[in-house]
């Protein structure tokens, strides 16, 4: 792990501080702060999602290993899409000893605010080596358009 | 019977010597489970193909590895990333009580699943005392 100070957590090592010094170091830890401010989700969400477009379409990805995708719900409107569901890590065998459990499921039910409306009637879901992607086509009044200068 | 490599603890990106791939590469989390029979490991790699899966035994060392394969397209701009992809790394070393020639493995939607037998010896067993 970096360190966030340089030397001692308390880098006043005698007598008053300099406050050109405490400034120093405060920019530094805003700047440190602001870099390492991870693009995760916080603890907790799950699964996390992942949220793309292109010219045509949105789409929304989430890890899910091992579920079975038929047990999924996925509703949209407009522009929202909600996913629900379980993801269920049993006991394989009654009796058995567990060295590590480190597999994380149970219940979720995420919704996601898209940046702009969609087609809700040609929204396709597929689910591919565990990872869940719902294509959203936008509605047509979001899509980018060329316009060409008349001359 | 089975503990893990000492560089890799914790979870989260982790660095090897043996990456190959730029990018981070992740530990993938495991269930370890035993019965009277032997072991079992799944692991989660969410992202990687049955035939990106590569699993090396040498000397005692399990390593697991998985690569990802690309789903965005090339025109895909991101929105929002709650969460990051890349390899998939962990090693294990084995105790002699795992019968090494008999591992099997069996990778469907992004979950290993490797079953570690024991030899016969490490199997518990009850004797049966006969009246004399």
């Amino acid at each position: 792990m970096r360190r966030a100070w340089s030397t001692s957590p308390f880098p006043f090592r005698s007598g008053f501080p300099d406050p050109a010094r405490i400034r120093r170091e405060m920019e530094r830890l805003f700047d440190l702060l602001e870099a390492e401010t991870p693009s995760t989700a916080p603890a907790g969400v799950f699964p996390p999602m992942n949220v793309t477009q292109d010219g045509q379409n949105y789409y929304v990805r989430a890890e899910l290993p091992g579920i079975d995708p038929a047990g999924l719900n996925i509703a949209v409107e407009r522009n929202k899409v909600v996913v629900a569901g379980k993801r269920e890590i049993p006991v394989e065998q009654d009796g058995v000893s567990y060295h590590r459990r480190e597999r994380v499921g149970g219940s979720f039910n995420r919704s996601i605010t898209l940046p702009g409306d969609i087609d809700p009637d040609r929204v396709e879901a597929s689910y591919r080596h565990g990872v869940l992607t719902i294509t959203l086509p936008k509605a047509e009044a979001v899509k980018a358009r060329k316009i060409s200068v008349r001359t | 019977m089975i503990r893990e490599q000492e560089f890799a603890a914790g979870h989260g990106p982790v660095r090897s010597a043996e990456q190959t791939r730029e990018g981070p590469v992740f530990e993938p989390p495991v269930d370890i489970y035993e019965t009277a029979e032997g072991l079992t490991l799944l692991a989660d790699m969410p992202g990687v193909a049955p035939e990106k899966v590569t699993i090396d035994l040498r000397e005692n060392v399990l390593t697991l590895r998985g690569e990802v394969g690309r789903l965005e397209g090339e025109n895909e701009t991101e929105i929002l990333r709650e969460y990051q992809t890349g390899n998939y790394f962990r090693q294990f070393t084995l105790a002699d009580t795992i019968d090494q020639s008999r591992i099997e493995a069996t990778m469907k939607d992004g979950v290993l699943r490797l079953k570690l037998p024991k030899v016969e010896r490490a199997r518990p067993r009850t004797i049966t005392v006969k009246a004399g």
